[in-house]
C-alpha cells in the first residue's frame, strides 16, 4: 500500500508529488495519458503571473503570489526555464482608468511587490508596439513567462529521482474505500493507498463526486483545511491561441494584457522561453472535456481582438495554432482541501489561471495538508535531493560550450531539429530521463524538437528513428502522444495483394 | 575548436542539386578548393527521396529519376575530388564569410571562406502556418515528409489520404501513396487554379481518377489522437470558406502540399538583403547578394519548378563565386547594383533583381514567375520605355517558371539605362 496516490500528472500533481518526496512516505503518481503535461498543463498562456487578478483573501490570491515568489526560487534548482519580464496591464481608453487603478489597488492588497501605473509615455518607453490607443498600464515587474512543459517534467523528474513512481496510460474509473485506505482503480490496476489526491484538472469534478460517495459526517475541529462534499462541477472554458515563430518574438517585450472594459476582455500578447510571440486566448465554455480543437471562429477571435493592445501583431509569422481547456469552476478559486467527512482524500481541483504560476505553492499546500493526515514526518537531512539536472539548450550555449559539449558526446554534433537546434544528444537524454519520453510530442516537450517554423517536418522521421534504436520498437508502434496516435499505420504495399487494374499495361483509364 | 582557421576560396552551403552544380561549375571555372558543406549524411539533398522520374529532360535529354539525377553530379564531383563534409551543418556565415559548422565528427569549426555559395534548398509550409481549424492528431503530414517516410523508409503514414494543396510534391505523393496501395480521396486547392505543373496533374491524378477541387479548402480536422476526418468547403473569391458547402471525408491521413519557402535562416543572420515575394535573396546578375562574395542559387533563391533550372542556375552561381574568389581586389569594392529589374503586371518577381551590362555575360537569364493563370498574353521586356521584347505565349501558370533572357550588347548600347522592366501584356 503507498501512502500516497495521485491522480493526474499535470503540473499540480507533480508540484504535489516532488514536495511529497520530502516526506518519509511511498508515492505513486497515476496519469491517463500517456505522459506528465498533457491536459491544461501543456496549453496555456504560459505566464507566471504577478497577483492582481485575484480577488482578494481568495486561495487564487494567496497561492498566486506565493507561487510566483517560488517559481523563480525552484526555476534555479531544479532547472527549468523561466524569465522576469514583467507583465502590463493595458488601458486603452479615459474612461477605464478606474478600471486599471482598482486592479492596482487589487494587486496591493495581495502583496504584488512593486506594482506602478505607468502613463503613455513610458509604456512607449517599455513597449513600442503598444496599440496607438494605449492610455496607461499596471507594469508589474514581478510578471514572468515560464516554460510550462519544461517546469512539470523537472517536476516530475525531481520526484521520480526522490522516490515516486509513476504510472502513464492509467485512467482512475474509481475510488473505493479499504481497509487502512483506498483502492484507486487505474486501467486494469487497482491501487491501494492511504491517501488519494485528486489533480485530474478538467475531470477533478467527477473525481471528487467519487469521493464525495464515501465522505461520512463531517469531524469537527481538525486544524487540516477542508472542502465541501457538495457535488463540484468543472465547466471546461477553451481558450485559443495563435504561436508566432520566432522572427515574431521580439514583436513586444512583456506580457501585454488588455485591462477589461465594457467592451469584452481582450488577449494577451506574450513572448515566450522558447522565443516565440503568443497571442490568446479566447474564453468559451464547452461541452467535451476533449475538446481542444481550435474552430475559426475563436482564432478569429485572437486576430481580431490583439490588435486592441498592441499594434501590427506579425499574424502572418504563425507556425500553429492551438486549444487548451480550462478547470472552470462557477466561484472562480482553487478548490484544495480535504474532504469533509472522507479522512485522507484530497482535492486539488478547479486550478484554473493562475494555476500555473500557483503550482509551486499548491505543491507545498497540499503536501503539507496530506503530512499532517498521514502524520508524515521529514526524510532525515540529505536524503532528499531538491535539485534536477538541467537539459542542454543548444540556442542559449556559446560554440566553445558547444564544441566541449561534442568532445564529450559526438551526439551533440548531429543536429536532429534545425529549427530549434536541437541535436540526437538531447533527444536520447529525454528518451532515457524517468519519467521516460517515449512519443513524439514527450520529446517536443522536454527538447523542443518539432516546435520550430516546419513543425517536424525534417526531423519527425529522424526522431522516429532514434526512437526505434533506444527503444527497441518498431516504427508502428511510434506514437504523437499515446497509445491510439500512431505516426504510421504499416508498410509499403502492404495491402497490396494483387495488381492493381488501373495497372494493366496499355489500358486507357 | 581549432586555432588556427581553416580557409577554402568556395565554400558551398548545401550539398543538393544547387551545392553539387555550384560545386562543379566553380572547379571547371578554376578554382580548384571547393568545400560542400552537407548536413545529411548523404548529398543530392531532396532529390534522394524523389524516385519518381522526370529529371533532366532539359539538362540530359533523358527522363532520370531523383536519386539518378543526383548520381550524375555526385559522380562528377568525386571525379573532380571536390571536398564534400557529410553531416556537416552550418550554424553561422558572418559577413565577413566566416562559416561555423557543427558536426559529430568535429564538433564545432569556423571556415574563412574567399566566397560563399547559399544552396540551403527550402522547406515545406506546414499546416500551423495555415492556421487550419480543428485537433493536432498524428496522420497531418506535409508531403515532403511523407515522401521520405514512403520511399526512404518504406513506411505508410496512412491508408486514406486527403491532400490540401496542389504543389507539385502533393501531386506526386498522391500517385505514390495509390501504387503503395493506399486510397486518395480527393486533393483540395485554394486556389482555383493548381499550384503543380500541368504534367504532374495529369500524370499524378487524372491518370489515377483523383479528383481535383479547385477553390476549395480544409475547414475542419477531426480525430484527438490519429486524424478521423476532415472538412472541405469551397471558398469564394477571397478564399474564405463558404458556409453550408461542406463536406466531410472520413479518412486517417490529411497531407499538405502548400507552398515552399526558401530556408534563409542563415543569409537573414548574416545580413543577406532578402526579397518580401521570393522569400530569398536580392541577387545581381552574378548571383551575388547584398554580401560581396556571398552568392545564391537554387531553392534558397527561389522555389523552382524543375531540378534543371535549379542545376543551370546554380551553375552560373559557382562560376561567378570561383571568379569573385580568385579575383581578390574584387572583394574590396561595395558592390554596385547595377540597373533595377522590375517585375510589374502579372510578374511576381525576376531572379536577378540587378543587371551591371559592364558585368554580365552575352546572354542573361532572368527567371520569374506569373501570378495568375494567363492565356494568350504577351511576355514583354522595356528598357526604360522602349519595350525590346514581346513574345506571346498561349498559357503561363504559377506553378511554372518562365524566363527572358537578355543581351549584354544591347544593354550596353543604351547608356543611362535606368530600369528594365519585365510585364504581361495582353497586346
Amino acid at each position: 500500500m503507498y501512502d500516497v496516490v495521485i491522480v493526474g500528472a499535470g503540473v499540480s500533481g507533480c508540484a504535489i508529488a516532488r514536495e511529497l518526496a520530502r516526506y518519509d512516505c511511498s508515492v505513486c503518481v497515476v496519469e491517463r495519458e500517456e505522459d506528465v503535461c498533457c491536459g491544461t498543463s501543456k496549453a496555456n498562456s504560459a505566464i507566471v503571473h504577478a497577483g492582481f487578478d485575484a480577488d482578494p483573501g481568495s486561495l487564487m490570491a494567496k497561492l498566486n503570489v506565493e507561487g510566483n515568489r517560488l517559481m523563480y526560487e525552484w526555476a534555479k534548482e531544479l532547472n527549468f526555464a523561466v524569465l522576469p519580464i514583467g507583465s502590463l496591464v493595458v488601458c486603452v481608453s479615459e474612461a477605464d482608468m478606474a478600471g486599471l487603478e482598482m486592479l492596482y489597488k487589487r494587486g496591493v492588497m495581495n502583496g504584488v511587490p512593486d506594482l506602478r501605473i505607468i502613463d503613455r509615455k513610458e509604456l512607449l518607453e517599455l513597449e513600442p508596439n503598444v496599440s496607438d490607443t494605449a492610455v496607461a498600464a499596471l507594469w508589474a515587474p514581478t510578471g514572468g513567462i515560464v516554460d510550462p512543459f519544461g517546469l512539470t517534467v523537472a517536476l516530475a523528474e525531481n520526484a521520480a529521482a526522490n522516490g515516486v513512481e509513476f504510472r502513464f496510460n492509467a485512467p482512475v474509473s474509481d475510488v473505493r474505500r479499504i481497509d487502512g485506505g483506498f483502492e484507486v482503480v487505474a486501467g486494469d490496476e487497482r491501487i491501494a493507498a492511504r491517501a488519494v489526491v485528486n489533480a485530474a484538472g478538467v475531470y477533478a469534478d467527477e473525481l471528487h463526486n467519487c469521493f464525495a460517495g464515501l465522505a461520512g459526517a463531517p469531524d469537527a475541529g481538525q486544524d487540516i483545511p477542508t472542502v465541501s462534499a457538495e457535488p463540484l462541477r468543472i465547466v471546461p472554458r477553451k481558450g485559443e491561441y495563435y504561436l508566432l515563430d520566432t522572427t515574431a518574438g521580439q514583436h513586444v517585450r512583456h506580457t501585454v494584457f488588455m485591462l477589461p472594459t465594457s467592451m469584452g476582455k481582450g488577449v494577451l500578447v506574450s513572448p515566450t522561453v522558447h522565443g516565440n510571440l503568443i497571442v490568446g486566448p479566447t474564453a468559451k465554455d464547452v461541452e467535451s472535456k476533449e475538446a481542444t480543437n481550435t474552430t475559426a471562429q475563436g482564432l478569429a477571435e485572437v486576430v481580431s481582438k490583439c490588435s486592441l493592445t498592441v499594434k501590427d501583431v506579425p499574424l502572418r509569422e504563425v507556425i500553429t495554432t492551438f486549444a487548451g481547456l480550462r478547470a472552470h469552476q462557477e466561484k472562480h478559486d482553487f478548490v484544495i482541501g480535504e474532504m469533509e467527512g472522507a479522512p485522507g482524500l484530497f482535492d486539488c481541483a478547479a486550478i484554473e489561471s493562475p494555476g500555473l504560476t500557483s503550482a509551486p505553492a499548491i505543491g507545498v499546500m497540499v503536501s503539507g495538508m496530506v503530512a499532517r493526515r498521514l502524520q508524515l514526518s521529514h526524510k532525515p537531512e540529505g536524503a532528499f535531493d531538491p535539485t534536477r539536472p538541467g537539459v542542454v539548450n543548444l540556442m542559449a550555449t556559446s560554440f566553445d560550450e558547444w564544441d566541449q559539449l561534442c568532445r564529450e558526446n559526438p551526439q551533440y554534433g548531429n543536429i536532429i531539429c534545425r529549427c530549434c537546434r536541437v541535436s540526437e544528444a538531447q533527444i536520447v537524454d529525454a528518451i532515457h530521463r524517468k519519467p521516460q519520453a517515449t512519443s513524439l510530442d514527450a520529446i517536443k516537450r522536454r527538447t523542443s524538437a518539432t516546435m520550430g517554423r516546419c513543425q517536424g517536418g525534417f526531423c519527425t522521421p529522424k526522431i522516429m528513428e532514434i526512437i526505434e534504436r533506444e527503444l527497441g520498437v518498431s516504427a508502428d508502434q511510434i506514437t504523437k502522444r499515446g497509445p491510439g496516435s500512431e505516426l504510421v499505420v504499416g508498410t509499403n504495399k502492404d495491402r497490396i495483394t494483387q495488381p492493381a487494374a488501373s495497372l494493366k499495361g496499355g489500358e486507357e483509364l | 575548436m581549432s586555432k588556427v582557421m581553416e580557409h577554402h576560396g568556395v565554400v558551398i552551403v548545401g550539398g543538393g542539386p544547387a551545392g553539387l552544380a555550384a560545386a562543379i561549375a566553380a572547379y571547371e571555372a578554376g578554382q580548384h578548393d571547393v568545400l560542400v558543406l552537407e548536413r545529411d549524411v548523404q548529398l543530392g539533398g531532396i532529390l534522394n527521396q524523389c524516385i519518381h522520374n522526370g529529371f533532366g529532360l532539359h539538362t540530359f535529354k533523358e527522363e532520370l529519376t531523383g536519386p539518378e539525377y543526383a548520381a550524375r553530379f555526385i559522380q562528377k564531383a568525386q571525379e573532380l575530388d571536390i571536398a564534400c563534409r557529410l553531416g556537416t551543418m552550418v550554424l553561422d556565415i558572418s559577413p565577413e564569410r566566416v562559416v561555423t559548422t557543427v558536426s559529430a565528427a568535429d564538433g564545432i569549426r569556423t571556415i574563412a571562406a574567399d566566397a560563399v555559395v547559399l544552396a540551403m534548398g527550402c522547406r515545406e509550409r506546414p499546416r500551423g502556418a495555415l492556421a487550419t481549424p480543428g485537433y493536432r492528431p498524428a496522420g497531418v503530414y506535409s508531403a515532403g515528409t511523407a515522401q521520405r517516410l514512403v520511399n526512404i523508409e518504406g513506411q505508410m503514414p496512412g491508408r486514406e489520404v486527403v491532400i490540401l494543396g496542389s504543389g507539385d510534391i502533393g501531386l506526386i505523393m498522391a500517385r505514390r501513396m495509390t501504387l503503395e496501395g493506399a486510397h486518395v480521396v480527393c486533393v483540395a486547392e485554394v486556389m482555383p487554379y493548381s499550384g503543380g505543373l500541368k504534367r504532374n496533374i495529369v500524370q499524378c491524378l487524372d491518370d489515377f481518377g483523383i479528383p481535383l477541387l479547385l477553390s476549395h479548402t480544409v475547414v475542419d480536422v477531426e480525430g484527438k489522437d490519429r486524424v478521423e476526418a476532415v472538412s472541405i468547403a469551397e471558398v469564394d473569391e477571397r478564399m474564405r470558406p463558404i458556409p453550408g458547402t461542406e463536406v466531410r471525408y472520413p479518412c486517417d491521413t490529411l497531407m499538405l502540399s502548400v507552398g515552399l519557402l526558401p530556408e534563409n535562416e542563415l543569409s537573414r543572420a548574416a545580413g543577406v538583403e532578402l526579397s518580401p515575394v521570393t522569400r530569398g535573396p536580392i541577387v545581381d546578375q552574378s548571383l551575388q547578394t547584398s554580401i560581396p562574395g556571398v552568392f545564391a542559387c537554387g531553392n534558397v533563391l527561389h522555389v523552382h519548378d524543375l531540378v534543371d533550372f535549379v542545376s543551370q542556375e546554380a551553375a552560373e552561381a559557382g562560376a561567378q563565386a570561383a571568379h569573385f574568389s580568385m579575383a581578390k581586389d574584387a572583394q574590396d569594392g561595395a558592390a554596385e547594383r547595377g540597373v533595377p529589374v522590375v517585375a510589374t503586371d502579372g510578374v511576381r518577381y525576376t531572379v536577378p533583381s540587378f543587371v551591371d551590362p559592364q558585368k554580365m555575360a552575352d546572354k542573361l537569364t532572368v527567371r520569374f514567375r506569373v501570378a495568375n493563370e494567363y492565356c494568350d498574353r504577351y511576355v514583354s521586356v522595356y528598357y526604360d520605355d522602349e519595350r525590346v521584347q514581346h513574345r506571346k505565349k498561349r498559357v503561363m501558370a504559377p506553378g511554372e517558371m518562365e524566363q527572358v533572357v537578355l543581351k549584354r550588347e544591347d544593354l550596353l548600347a543604351r547608356e543611362g539605362l535606368a530600369q528594365i522592366t519585365v510585364k504581361l501584356e495582353e497586346e
